[in-house]
């Protein structure tokens, strides 16, 4: 049985092409993916994420539970503050890629992977859990994305909240248009903009609040097609494509959500391992020199020799050329590094660039992208 | 969305004749179908098509496609301006999003073609199917 989010209707009435998407019914696009994509790059767009998890532990002892179970450290998190982390197996390989919410000293809400919430939360519970409550509460919690840059303007419209003062990766607890909700300067664009956590009963009347309110502003809908576009541009991984159980933190380039000084936590040992013994193979960005996009699986070349791997690719609507993740071996990751991709039987070229391809647009919140 | 005075194939390519020449496009379900374009890799000037051949490529956000040939011939022009705007096949299928240009080399090939009304029978079919 598929599963649809409680703005399954709006979704239809709107025009959406919907599609399948880890058990969901979910829209892939409203209108056209380049021009969703640029709304969001140039003005704003609205997402239903309502098929990400929400795992909610809480409970005496929680932290060290939650500690354990992640690589990021969670001891400089406040309350009303997020952390972007890996949960990895006794392998290092990730299990997940999550938002941790730290509600209170004792209390963290998870977003995860619609793709994996049942597993992830099979995994918690395996952990042990202590005295601590594990809820899954994907199925009353519903989750909107305001993302761009004229999302803040857009929101204020709807608050009396002073949303300069919310700072990239905090959150709090806000009354949007008379509903409650959990909201975070968060998201998955690169963009500057915020995520609405809610019980689903509002969530159509915050999706029709928000939509009115942002049409002066150019505020569009937008489905999974340009999310996937959006993401890939900022080099963010995508699990079950760039990143899963076969992959470490290390290997995905994301050693920085990996804190060996913090004590211990699953996964530790192998990780540890990794940084003595070291890797063979890393996630690099690349920029194919037309149009073509590379897709998962095809193979990447220097000169005649195979170094690797599709993860991930498109045509990048702002870049106006095709882009991919893929892991190479390791002597083969400098940036500028020209490389070619296998496409139907022939080799397109290709050039080895930094991350992420375009510069994220969330510093002038005070905070560099993705640091912590 | 689908033009009197064209003939098409049921791998969804229109085909205009004048004279003994032909321009090939693809139809309005084809492009609907594939969604935004973002590549075409076309043949070159003076290449041979052959009735049902592939001829070129067609790269979308979410598929990869081929462009199949209605009618046999050579190649006698083609639409250079989709290699830098693949979505005028979207925005313009019968228009601006045309092709190339082929002389026909056997217009007997131009009877399995169908009418607009046969095609669009054939288009109602496929989505039925889907």
């Amino acid at each position: 049985m598929l599963k649809i989010t409680a703005l399954h209707q709006i979704h239809l009435s709107l025009g959406a092409r919907m599609i399948q998407f880890a058990g969901w019914q979910m829209p892939l696009q409203y209108t056209s993916i380049p021009e969703e994509h640029r709304s969001v790059r140039e003005s704003a767009g609205l997402f239903d994420l309502s098929h990400m998890g929400e795992i909610r532990l809480q409970g005496k002892g929680v932290f060290h539970s939650v500690q354990r179970l992640v690589t990021n450290d969670l001891a400089h998190l406040n309350p009303g503050e997020v952390l972007y982390t890996p949960m990895c197996n006794s392998q290092g390989g990730i299990v997940d890629d999550l938002l941790v919410y730290r509600t209170d000293q004792e209390d963290f809400l998870l977003v995860v992977n619609a793709a994996n919430t049942e597993k992830d939360y099979a995994w918690i519970e395996k952990q042990g859990r202590g005295e601590a409550k594990v809820e899954n509460l994907t199925d009353e919690f519903s989750l909107i994305a305001l993302q761009g840059p004229r999302a803040e303007e857009i929101l204020t419209e709807l608050t009396d909240l002073n949303l300069s003062q919310l700072l990239y990766y905090h959150f709090t607890q806000a009354r949007v248009k008379g509903v409650n909700a959990l909201l975070s300067r968060t998201g998955y664009t690169g963009e500057d903009g915020f995520e609405l956590c809610l019980v689903s009963q509002e969530a159509a009347k915050l999706w029709n609040a928000l939509l009115r309110a942002g049409k002066p502003y150019g505020l569009k809908p937008i489905g999974l097609g340009a999310r996937d576009t959006l993401r890939l541009e900022m080099g963010y991984r995508l699990h079950g494509n760039d990143i899963d159980e076969t992959t470490s933190p290390f290997e995905a380039a994301l050693g920085w959500t990996v804190k060996l000084s913090k004590g211990d936590f699953i996964g530790r040992e192998a990780l540890e391992e990794q940084t003595k013994e070291g890797i063979r193979r890393k996630l690099i960005g690349f920029q194919m020199e037309s149009r073509i996009a590379p897709r998962k699986g095809y193979a990447l070349f220097v000169k005649e020799l195979k170094i690797g791997e599709v993860t991930s690719g498109s045509f990048s609507p702002t870049l106006q050329k095709g882009i991919g993740l893929g892991y190479v071996d390791l002597q083969h990751t400098s940036p500028g590094s020209s490389i070619s991709v296998g496409i139907r039987g022939e080799n397109y070229p290709a050039r080895i660039v930094p991350l992420p391809f375009l510069t994220p647009r969330i510093n002038r919140i005070g905070r560099p992208c993705m640091q912590k | 969305m689908y033009p009197e005075g064209l003939k098409y194939a049921k791998t969804h390519e229109w085909l205009k004749v004048e004279d003994n020449e032909g321009k090939v496009g693809i139809t309005y379900y084809a492009q609907d179908h594939l969604g935004d374009i973002t590549f075409v890799e076309l043949p070159q000037v003076g290449a041979e098509l052959i009735k049902g051949k592939s001829f070129g490529t067609v790269e979308s956000f979410k598929a990869v496609s081929e462009f199949y040939a209605p009618v046999s011939g050579k190649v006698v022009q083609v639409n250079k301006g989709l290699r830098d705007n693949p979505e005028l096949l979207n925005q313009d299928p019968y228009g601006q999003g045309w092709i190339l240009v082929v002389e026909i080399a056997n217009p007997a090939e131009m009877e399995e073609l169908l009418s607009p009304g046969d095609y669009e029978q054939w288009v109602k079919q496929q989505e039925e199917v889907e």
